[in-house]
C-alpha cells in the first residue's frame, strides 16, 4: 500500500481510504463471495478479518482514524446469527456510544458505519462499500494530522 | 550543601491539587526532607528560574512536574527541568494524561480566549482585545507566554521517566514513589508507579458486583438514592473502575461516588476513554437500537465522561478543527 495519501496526487479526485473490519463467519465470507462472483466495487477499502465483530475494540477504530483512515466500516453477522451468540450485540451497543463520541470529536457520522452482512450477501458488500466510498469522498479527507502534534511545538495562537 | 539527592517540584497547567499532596504528606514530609534536599519548589519556597538555570545538567536527582503543557513558558520550563534532572516524573493526571485542563482540546484556542476575554457578561471589551505575546505601552515592552492551540501531556513535550497517577495522587502514592526512586532498584523506564490492576480489584464493594452485569439503563447520580454498600455499576451508575488503574484505595467509592478514571488506564490499554466506553456500553441489556439509545441516554457527554482526565493522551488527541487554518493567528515574535 502506498504511504502517500490517495488525495496527494493533485489532479485526480480524492480517493478515501477506508478500513473495513469484517467478521470471519459472515461479512468476510460475503466479501469472498463478492470476489469469486467477480463483482466490481470501489477499491478504497482495506479489509481486516476478525473472528467476530465483538472483537473490535473501540481503540481499533480510533487508531485507524488516527493513522489516516478517512472512514471505518464494521461488518458483522445479522442479529441472532452471531457465531458466538452475543458478540454482535456487544458491537451494536458500543457502536451507538462510539458514534456519539466520534461526532463530539468532530468526525462526521458517515465516516463510521456498522452493517450486518451475511455470508450469502456478496452484493450487499458491494453496495455498502460503494455507497460509503461515495459519502466519504463527498466529505473529503479527514486530515487529523496527529503526527504534526507529536513531540514538537505546534503553532502558537497568541 | 549536603550530598543528599536533590529533588524539585514544579507545576504547569494544573489547579495546585498535586502540590497539596506534597503538603498532605504531613509529618512524613520530615522524612522526605531528611532523605532529600528540595532545590526548587516555587509554590512553597522562594526559588527562581535562574536558580535552576545555573545548576549543572543532570544534577537534580528527580523532578516531580505536575500540570499539562499549554503555554510556551510551561514548555520552556519542561525542557529546562528535563535537562537538569536525572529523572523526570510526570506527577498527577494533568502531566500524565492532560487531566481536566486537557478537556480544553474540545475547543479551538481562539474560542477559549474569546470565551474568557470577550464573552463574559461582566467583561467590557468592545474592541475584542485578546492577550498577545508582546505588549507595548508608553515606550515599555512586556512579553507574555504564548498560548498554544492544544493542551499536551508532559511526555508529548519532553522525555519522561516515570508517571505518578491521580487527580491528585494520594500522599501514599507519592510516598511510595519516592521510596521506589530512592531505593535504587528502579522499575523499567516509562512505568506508572502504581499497581497495574483495575480499580475493581481493590474496591471494598467488589463482592457485590454480579458475575454477569446487565443494565436496563444507566442512571445519573442526581436521579437515584445511592446505596452505600452495593457495587455502583450494579446500581446503574457510570463507574469507570473496571477501566481505571488502582492505587487510590477506592477513595471516591468510599465517599459513595463513582470512579471517574483519574489514575488512567492499566499498562495493557492505550486509550482509556475508548476502553472505558467499550466496557460500559457492553453492559447494556437491550439488543435493539431504540432500547440501547434509551439505556445510554444518561451519558450526554461521552468525551467529558470517558476522557475526563485523558483527552490529550488519547489516540485522537483533540477535537478535529476544520476551521483551524482560518483561526490561526501568526506568531508574534
Amino acid at each position: 500500500m502506498p504511504d502517500q495519501h490517495p488525495a496527494a496526487s493533485a489532479n485526480s479526485r480524492f480517493e478515501p481510504r477506508i478500513i473495513a473490519f469484517f467478521c470471519n463467519w459472515c461479512t468476510y465470507l460475503a466479501a469472498d463471495l463478492a470476489g469469486t462472483s467477480r463483482m466490481k466495487y470501489a477499491p478504497n477499502t482495506r479489509v481486516i478479518r476478525v473472528m467476530c465483530s465483538g472483537r473490535i475494540d473501540p481503540q481499533f477504530v480510533l487508531d485507524a482514524f488516527a493513522h489516516g483512515a478517512d472512514g471505518v466500516l464494521i461488518g458483522g453477522c445479522h442479529p441472532g446469527d452471531c457465531h458466538y451468540q452475543e458478540g454482535n450485540y456487544k458491537t451494536l451497543r458500543r457502536v451507538h456510544l462510539l458514534k456519539r463520541l466520534l461526532q463530539d470529536m468532530g468526525i462526521e457520522e458517515e465516516r463510521f458505519r456498522l452493517e450486518w452482512i451475511s455470508a450469502a450477501e456478496g452484493d450487499r458488500v458491494r453496495a455498502v462499500i460503494d455507497d460509503m466510498v461515495e459519502k466519504v469522498r463527498a466529505l473529503g479527507p479527514l486530515n487529523l494530522n496527529i503526527a504534526a502534534l507529536e513531540m514538537s511545538a505546534e503553532e502558537v495562537t497568541v | 550543601m549536603s550530598d543528599k539527592p536533590k529533588v524539585a517540584f514544579y507545576w504547569c497547567a494544573s489547579c495546585g491539587g498535586c502540590e497539596e499532596t506534597v503538603v498532605d504528606l504531613a509529618e512524613a514530609i520530615l522524612d522526605v526532607v531528611a532523605a532529600v534536599d528540595i532545590v526548587f519548589w516555587p509554590v512553597a519556597l522562594d526559588f527562581k528560574r535562574r536558580d535552576v538555570e545555573v545548576m549543572p545538567d543532570g544534577s537534580i536527582f528527580a523532578t516531580f512536574l505536575n500540570g499539562a503543557i499549554r503555554s510556551t513558558e510551561q514548555e520552556e520550563m519542561a525542557h529546562l527541568l528535563r535537562s537538569k534532572s536525572k529523572r523526570l516524573i510526570a506527577f498527577g493526571s494533568c502531566s500524565h494524561m492532560g487531566g481536566i485542563p486537557g478537556l480544553a482540546n474540545q475547543f479551538a484556542a481562539r474560542t477559549i480566549l474569546e470565551a474568557a476575554y470577550c464573552d463574559p457578561t461582566s467583561t467590557v471589551n468592545p474592541e475584542g482585545v485578546l492577550p498577545s505575546t508582546i505588549c507595548k505601552d508608553d515606550g515599555h515592552s512586556l512579553d507574555l507566554p504564548g498560548f498554544s492551540e492544544s493542551v499536551r501531556t508532559l511526555d508529548q513535550v519532553v522525555d519522561v521517566d516515570y508517571y505518578v497517577p491521580g487527580c491528585p495522587p494520594t500522599p501514599k502514592v507519592l510516598a511510595a514513589a519516592l521510596q521506589v526512586l530512592l531505593s535504587g532498584t528502579l522499575p523499567p523506564k516509562g512505568s506508572v508507579l502504581a499497581p497495574d490492576r483495575a480499580l475493581c480489584d481493590e474496591c471494598p464493594r467488589k463482592d457485590s458486583k454480579p458475575e454477569q452485569l446487565s443494565l436496563a439503563a444507566f442512571k445519573r447520580p442526581q436521579d437515584v438514592l445511592i446505596d452505600e454498600q452495593t457495587c455502583l455499576l450494579a446500581q446503574g451508575l457510570l463507574c469507570l473502575g473496571p477501566a481505571t488503574r488502582s492505587g487510590c484505595e477506592a477513595l471516591c467509592i468510599s465517599g459513595n461516588m463513582a470512579c471517574t478514571g483519574c489514575f488512567g488506564p492499566t499498562s495493557r490499554v492505550r486509550d482509556q476513554g475508548a476502553k472505558a466506553l467499550s466496557a460500559l456500553a457492553s453492559l447494556v441489556e437491550s439488543k435493539e437500537d431504540a432500547g440501547i439509545e434509551r439505556a445510554l441516554a444518561a451519558i450526554p457527554d461521552p468525551v467529558g465522561t470517558f476522557y475526563r482526565y485523558s483527552l490529550p493522551a488519547s489516540l485522537l488527541r483533540r477535537k478535529r478543527l476544520d476551521e483551524r487554518a482560518e483561526h490561526a493567528v501568526p506568531v508574534s515574535k
